[in-house]
């Protein structure tokens, strides 16, 4: 005779596992088509090289890794430090943390103003905001490409004004990355702190300047630390697609200014290092997976002090 | 001497939040502006025409482009739509049960990784089971498509359903309704707006990636973002401004739609 506790324990279990059945299919789907192929990569980062792409399995080999940052001389077999890699983790790392600063001294005061509009008008504002978020990437990339190109509106304002007397080349330089990047990621910053912004209590921000506050101050010692939340949730947003980049900086960089995304690539094409792009995708992942980590720490920090 | 003293203003707030807002539209004009050129260059203004808009209508390219990309868009959110309700159900409205933080991160885990890391992923994979099996056709972008859809369904079902409390539920339950008279007749109904914003957003998505559609396609597979991405780097028409315009158009209408479905509250 089953107790009526055994029976809602049973109950119980079953519950848990129809939850399991009906949870099933989208993480078998996730498992087979995004999880499991990240494993396979590792699995090919320790793999040796195979002649014409691919890898030869089942022989392992750690050239894919020392390759990161190193190269093999092909006479000697000494091992150099591969400049070329170096500059090109050292230019999307940079380029990165700029356009996240830039974003977010474009992004800040956008939000404030948003976030400082009549409720009724804020989602007319937020909606100007997130129209070109949903907007395609390459459309936006693309779109940037004819603002900045030679005969773009760019360089035709500022020779019609005076400011120049030539077009400045801005095309597949650095500038033009940034340009684009931040172009592309302004949204993804504005966002995120629109919403903690939105919280701030401004009875606070009177009583700041009750005690004679300037409005820097205010700005400062008041405003900034109550979204902080949000300008690190917004900073790892832009930080993140920026670093893994790899439509905006082959369209607007061209082929020399490679970020880690084309290098990526470059070793699946015809780089035919399946192993070193393996090794890279792997080291590019453990960057974010940091980042995203001194995030969560971050967010439950605060998310503790605030409430 | 009256001063109105606004405690909301920050000086040159609003002058950069403008600024700003001219750029994030200047490129778009832009691009849409030129779209309408009667002339070759997508520099030199001469004249207004559709003849843009024609010649892309009737390129083939185009045309089958956009043809692959809507079917996979609309089977991706179909399915990634479906398996996310069902995974949503699983995981909401419930008391913590083991495996609940494991089942968000596994579902949330497309949206952590970079997109060029699952698009090399899947490009490893996936020329193996090619050589494997011989068959290289449009299920292997149809997979990868619905995965990286679910994260993206998932989202406005869940919110909607964690706004929503199981006392209409247990009251079906009373009246004697069965588990799935009362899901369809009560949760089903209060659950559609999430489940519709879910599919738009799903859609959106999958019509608008580059970077995995690029690795995964195999030949004669382009979608109209790779079919772009492709044309860029030879000598730009506005044939590709009046693609985008269009392109532009659809998102703008899907976003429109999401946005008023989400505003409804339950």
């Amino acid at each position: 005779m089953a107790t009526p506790r055994e029976i809602a324990v049973a109950a119980e279990q079953r519950d848990i596992r129809n939850r399991w059945l009906l949870s099933s299919p989208a993480l078998i789907i996730i498992f087979l088509a995004a999880i499991g192929p990240l494993f396979v990569v590792l699995l090919y980062s320790f793999m040796l090289k195979g002649d014409y792409g691919d890898v030869k399995p089942w022989q392992f080999s750690s050239d894919g890794w020392f390759g990161v940052f190193l190269q093999r001389d092909i006479f000697d077999d000494t091992l150099t430090i591969a400049d070329a890699h170096i500059s090109i983790f050292w230019r999307s790392v940079k380029l990165s943390l700029v356009t996240t600063l830039v974003t977010l001294f474009l992004g800040f005061p956008t939000a404030y103003f948003i976030a400082t509009r009549p409720p009724q008008r804020r989602d007319i504002w937020l909606f100007l905001v997130t129209i070109p978020f949903w907007t395609n990437i390459l459309i936006r990339t693309f779109a940037m490409q004819e603002v900045i190109r030679n005969e773009g509106i760019v360089n035709s304002v500022m020779i019609w004004i005076g400011l120049i007397s030539a077009p400045v080349q801005i095309m597949f330089t650095d500038w033009a990355i940034l340009f684009g990047m931040a172009y592309v990621y302004l949204p993804l910053m504005v966002l995120p702190l629109y919403a903690s912004m939105e919280k701030i209590d401004f009875r606070l921000v009177e009583a700041g300047y009750d005690l004679y506050a300037t409005r820097l101050q205010v700005l400062w010692r008041i405003i900034i630390p109550l979204v902080k939340p949000g300008i690190i949730a917004g900073s790892i947003l832009v930080f993140i697609p920026s670093l893994g980049a790899y439509v905006t900086p082959r369209v607007l960089g061209g082929g020399k200014n490679m970020m880690l995304g084309n290098l990526i690539e470059l070793q699946f094409g015809q780089g035919r290092n399946w192993p070193l792009g393996a090794a890279l995708s792997i080291t590019l992942m453990i960057i974010v997976t940091f980042a995203l980590l001194v995030y969560v720490r971050n967010a439950s920090k605060s998310g503790g002090s605030h409430g | 001497m009256a001063r109105t003293f606004s405690v909301r203003t920050q000086p040159g707030f609003t002058f950069i939040a403008m600024f700003c807002f001219f750029l994030l539209y200047l490129p778009i004009v832009t691009l849409v502006v030129y779209a309408f050129n009667s002339g070759q260059s997508v520099a030199i203004w001469e004249g207004f025409s559709f003849r843009w808009f024609e010649s892309a209508w009737h390129n083939r390219a185009v045309q089958e482009a956009s043809l692959r990309s809507i079917f996979l868009a609309a089977f991706a959110a179909t399915l990634s739509t479906l398996v996310a309700t069902m995974a949503a159900l699983a995981t909401t409205r419930t008391a913590p049960y083991p495996g609940l933080t494991f089942k968000y991160a596994f579902i949330n885990q497309p949206l952590m990784v970079p997109e060029i890391v699952t698009a090399v992923a899947l490009l490893i994979v996936f020329s193996r089971i090619k050589v494997w099996t011989g068959y290289s056709g449009i299920a292997y972008l149809l997979a990868a498509h619905t995965a990286f859809c679910i994260p993206f369904a998932y989202l406005p079902i869940r919110a909607r359903l964690e706004n929503m409390d199981l006392t209409l539920e247990r009251a079906a339950a009373d009246l004697y309704a069965t588990p799935w008279n009362a899901f369809k007749r009560v949760t089903l109904p209060l659950l559609w707006p999430g489940i519709i914003a879910g599919f738009m957003l799903a859609f959106v998505i999958s019509l608008d990636d580059v970077v995995i559609t690029e690795f995964v396609k195999s030949g004669g597979q382009e979608t109209l973002p790779t079919y772009m991405l492709g044309q860029l780097r030879r000598v730009v028409t506005p044939e590709i401004n009046a693609i985008a315009t269009v392109f532009l158009l659809i998102s703008v209408a899907f976003v429109t739609t999401f946005f008023i479905i989400n505003r409804r509250k339950p």
